[in-house]
C-alpha cells in the first residue's frame, strides 16, 4: 500500500478489528487500488468538485450521483422570467464531465453509511468511497407556512431550485392580464442567494413595464432590510417609477407585516404579518424558508440549525469524517452559486491532497454576484476571503459593492460583465 | 537598483523558485482557479466582455493588478478583488497566465469599419503599436481581445478616467476630433479582424 497515512492505517485496522468481531458480511469490499471519490449532487458545487478532482489527479475515480439529466441554472433564470433570455441558454448537460472521465450516474442518493463508507441510491445501487463530497443544495421547510406544501407548488411556484418551475412561473406571467398583481414572498434569512428575489422583481418589472404596464409587483419581505437594498431601490427609482404613484414595485418589510404566515392557494391569497393582512395575487411566487438538502438530514450531517457545520479549510463535515459538504448546505459562506463554485475548488484540492497523502496549501475563496435589474442596468458585489483563525474571513478591503450614483455607462458595463461571468462560470462548472 | 529593476529581478526569482505545480500542495491551483470563474478556462475568456488573460505579458498583468489595488484604474469588481492578493500572488498569477494559450474569440466585424480602422491604425497608432498589436509582447493583448472590452478601454483612455501619457492622449484626442468618435469603433473592428491572421 502506497501513500497510506497513519490516520488511514488506524481506520483500516479498526475496521478490520470491528469486522472480525461481527462476521464476514460487514467487511468492506476489497480495495480496487484506485482512490475513489463519490460526489452527491450535480449542481454548481458537485459538478465543479468532480471536474476539478479529475483535473488535479486523473488517477482518482470520481462518481457523480445526480438525479436530473440536465441542470437549469437558478442564476440568470430571472432573465428567463423577464423574457430576455431563452430557457435553452440556462440548460446544461453532463457531457463535459463525462469527457473528463467522471462517472455520471443519474440516480437519487438515498443513504450514506459513514462507517462502511458507502452511498446507496434509489435504484438500489451502492457506491463505495474513500472520500465523499455532498453538495445537495437546499430543501424547503414545507410546513413552515400554513397552506403551502408540495401539492400547491405548481400553482404557486417557488422557482428556487433547478427545475422547470422557471417555465411555470414565466407562463403564469404571460397569461396574466394587464393590470394584474404579482406577489413575491421572501423568506426569513438565511436563504439561497439573498439578492435574487429582488433581481427577480426587477426582471418581472421590466417585462410588465413593456407588456403589461398597469400591473404591479408586491414584495413581502420577512426581514426589515434586504441585500443591496439601496442599490436596488436606486435602480427601481430610475427604471420602474419607484417612489412615485406609478411605481411598478412596492415592498413590505417584516416590521410592517411582511412575513407571510398563511396561504390560501384556492383563493390565490396570502396572509402576512401579525394582523394577517390579506393580499390577493394573480401570480404568486412564494419562496419558502430553507434548510440543507434532504440527504444531509438523512445522513446526519446537519446540526440543529438545519445546515451542515464543516471545517472551513477542507469542508470536511464536523459530524462525520471523510465526508465533505460544500455549497448552500454548509454554513461556511453566504449562499450563492459563485461561493459553491469557489468552495468546490478548494474542497477538490483538500480531497486530492488527502488521498495523495500530501499537505494541503493555502486556500483562497471568492464570491462575485451580479444582478441585472433591467436593460443596460447591472449591479454587483464581489469579495475575496482567506482563513483567519480557522474560519473563512473577508480579506480587509477585498470586498464591496457597485457604487451608488454610478453613470449609465458603468451600469451598462456591469450587464456585459454579468453575461461574461455567466458564460465563463457555467463553462467552469460543466465544460 | 531602481524600483523597476527590482520588480524584474523579483519576477525572475519568482520564475525560478516559485514554480509550484499541482503535484505539490495545490496552492497554485487554489490561487489561479478562482480567476477562471470570470476570466475563462486558463484565462481564455469566453466573453462577451470580461478580458482574456491567457498569454498576457506578466509585467502588464502585475501593473494592472497594482493599479486596481491602488484605485489608480477604474473597475467594477477588480478594485476589490485585487486587494485580496499579495504582490507575490500577482507574480505567481502573472507567470501562470503568461504561459497559457490564447484563443482568439469568435467575433463578427463590419467590413467598412475594418477598412476605416486599418487606415486609422496606419495614421495614428502604428508608430507605437505596430509590435504591440500583432504580438502580445511587450504591451498588452489587443488583437485577440474581446471587442466590448477594447471599446470600453479606449473610452476610458479618451475621457481621461484612465491615465495615459500626455502625448498618447493627445494623439487619441486628435484622432477623435478629426475622425469622430466612431473612429474608436472602427479601430476595434480592425483589431478584431486581425485575429484570424495570427
Amino acid at each position: 500500500m502506497s501513500n497510506i497515512t497513519r490516520r488511514n492505517f488506524i481506520k483500516v485496522a479498526a475496521g478490520m478489528t470491528a469486522a472480525s468481531m461481527t462476521g464476514c458480511s460487514t467487511l468492506p469490499p476489497p480495495p480496487t487500488g484506485k482512490k475513489r471519490v463519490v460526489v452527491i449532487g450535480g449542481g454548481v458545487g458537485g459538478a465543479t468538485a468532480a471536474k476539478y478532482i479529475r483535473k488535479a489527479d486523473p488517477s482518482i475515480e470520481v462518481t457523480l450521483i445526480e438525479q436530473n439529466k440536465y441542470y437549469y441554472t437558478c442564476f440568470m433564470s430571472n432573465e428567463v422570467l423577464g423574457g430576455v433570455r431563452s430557457l435553452d441558454s440556462i440548460k446544461f448537460s453532463y457531457d463535459g464531465l463525462l469527457k473528463r472521465g467522471v462517472n455520471v450516474v443519474h440516480d437519487l442518493a438515498t443513504g450514506i453509511d459513514p462507517s462502511m463508507k458507502k452511498v446507496t441510491t434509489q435504484s438500489g445501487a451502492t457506491f463505495y468511497y474513500d472520500r465523499l463530497i455532498v453538495s445537495p443544495g437546499i430543501d424547503f421547510k414545507w410546513n413552515a407556512v400554513e397552506g403551502y406544501d408540495k401539492s400547491v407548488a405548481e400553482k404557486i411556484p417557488h422557482a428556487w431550485r433547478s427545475s422547470l418551475q422557471t417555465v411555470t412561473l414565466r407562463k403564469q406571467l404571460e397569461a396574466m392580464k394587464n393590470g394584474g398583481n404579482v406577489i413575491i414572498a421572501v423568506p426569513p434569512r438565511p436563504f439561497r442567494c439573498h439578492p435574487a428575489p429582488f433581481e427577480r422583481a426587477s426582471q418581472i418589472a421590466q417585462y410588465l413595464k413593456h407588456h403589461k404596464p398597469k400591473s404591479k409587483i408586491l414584495i413581502l419581505v420577512a426581514n426589515d432590510t434586504f441585500a443591496e437594498q439601496k442599490l436596488f431601490i436606486e435602480g427601481w427609482e430610475k427604471l420602474y417609477g419607484y417612489g412615485t404613484d406609478n411605481s411598478i414595485i412596492e415592498w413590505v418589510p417584516f416590521s410592517e407585516g411582511g412575513k407571510v404566515v398563511r396561504i390560501d392557494a384556492k383563493e390565490m391569497t396570502v396572509y402576512a404579518g401579525e394582523f394577517e393582512d390579506e393580499y390577493v395575487g394573480d401570480v404568486i411566487n412564494f419562496i419558502p424558508a430553507q434548510t440543507a438538502g434532504k440527504i444531509a438530514f438523512i445522513a446526519d450531517l446537519v446540526d440543529k440549525t438545519g445546515w451542515c457545520p464543516v471545517n472551513h479549510k477542507t469542508f470536511e463535515s464536523k459530524r462525520h469524517p471523510d465526508i465533505h459538504v460544500i455549497g448552500d448546505a454548509n454554513t461556511a459562506m453566504s449562499r450563492a452559486a459563485h461561493s459553491a463554485n469557489s468552495q468546490a475548488k478548494v474542497c477538490a484540492i483538500a480531497v486530492v491532497k488527502a488521498l495523495q497523502g500530501k499537505e494541503m496549501g493555502t486556500p483562497y475563496y471568492m464570491t462575485a454576484c451580479y444582478s441585472v435589474l433591467g436593460e443596460d442596468y447591472g449591479i454587483s458585489l464581489s469579495a475575496v476571503y482567506h482563513l483567519e483563525g480557522g474560519k473563512i474571513a473577508l480579506i480587509k478591503g477585498a470586498g464591496g459593492y457597485s457604487p451608488m450614483d454610478a453613470t449609465p455607462e458603468v451600469r451598462k458595463r456591469e450587464v456585459l460583465y454579468a453575461h461574461s461571468w455567466y458564460k465563463n462560470i457555467t463553462n467552469d462548472i460543466f465544460g | 537598483m531602481t524600483y523597476k529593476t527590482t520588480k524584474y529581478v523579483l519576477l525572475l526569482v519568482s520564475l525560478l523558485f516559485f514554480n509550484t505545480t499541482w503535484a505539490d500542495d495545490g496552492s497554485l491551483s487554489m490561487l489561479v482557479h478562482n480567476c477562471m470563474s470570470c476570466h475563462g478556462p486558463n484565462g481564455a475568456s469566453l466573453g462577451p466582455a470580461t478580458p482574456t488573460l491567457a498569454s498576457l505579458n506578466p509585467s502588464t498583468f502585475i501593473k494592472a493588478m497594482e493599479e486596481f489595488r491602488d484605485d489608480e484604474r477604474p473597475s467594477t469588481v477588480m478594485k476589490y478583488i485585487a486587494k485580496g492578493y499579495t504582490e507575490e500572488d500577482y507574480q505567481v498569477m502573472a507567470n501562470y497566465f503568461a504561459k497559457q494559450q490564447s484563443i482568439a474569440p469568435q467575433q463578427s466585424v463590419d467590413a467598412d469599419k475594418v477598412k476605416r480602422g486599418a487606415e486609422l491604425h496606419q495614421k495614428y497608432c502604428k508608430k507605437c503599436h505596430d509590435e504591440g498589436v500583432y504580438t502580445t509582447q511587450p504591451s498588452t493583448i489587443i488583437v485577440g481581445q474581446w471587442m466590448p472590452y477594447l471599446r470600453l478601454t479606449l473610452d476610458d483612455f479618451h475621457t481621461g478616467i484612465r491615465e495615459l501619457p500626455k502625448r498618447v492622449l493627445k494623439v487619441m484626442r486628435t484622432m477623435v476630433e478629426i475622425e469622430g468618435e466612431k473612429s474608436l469603433d472602427d479601430l476595434v473592428h480592425f483589431y478584431a479582424s486581425q485575429a484570424e491572421q495570427k
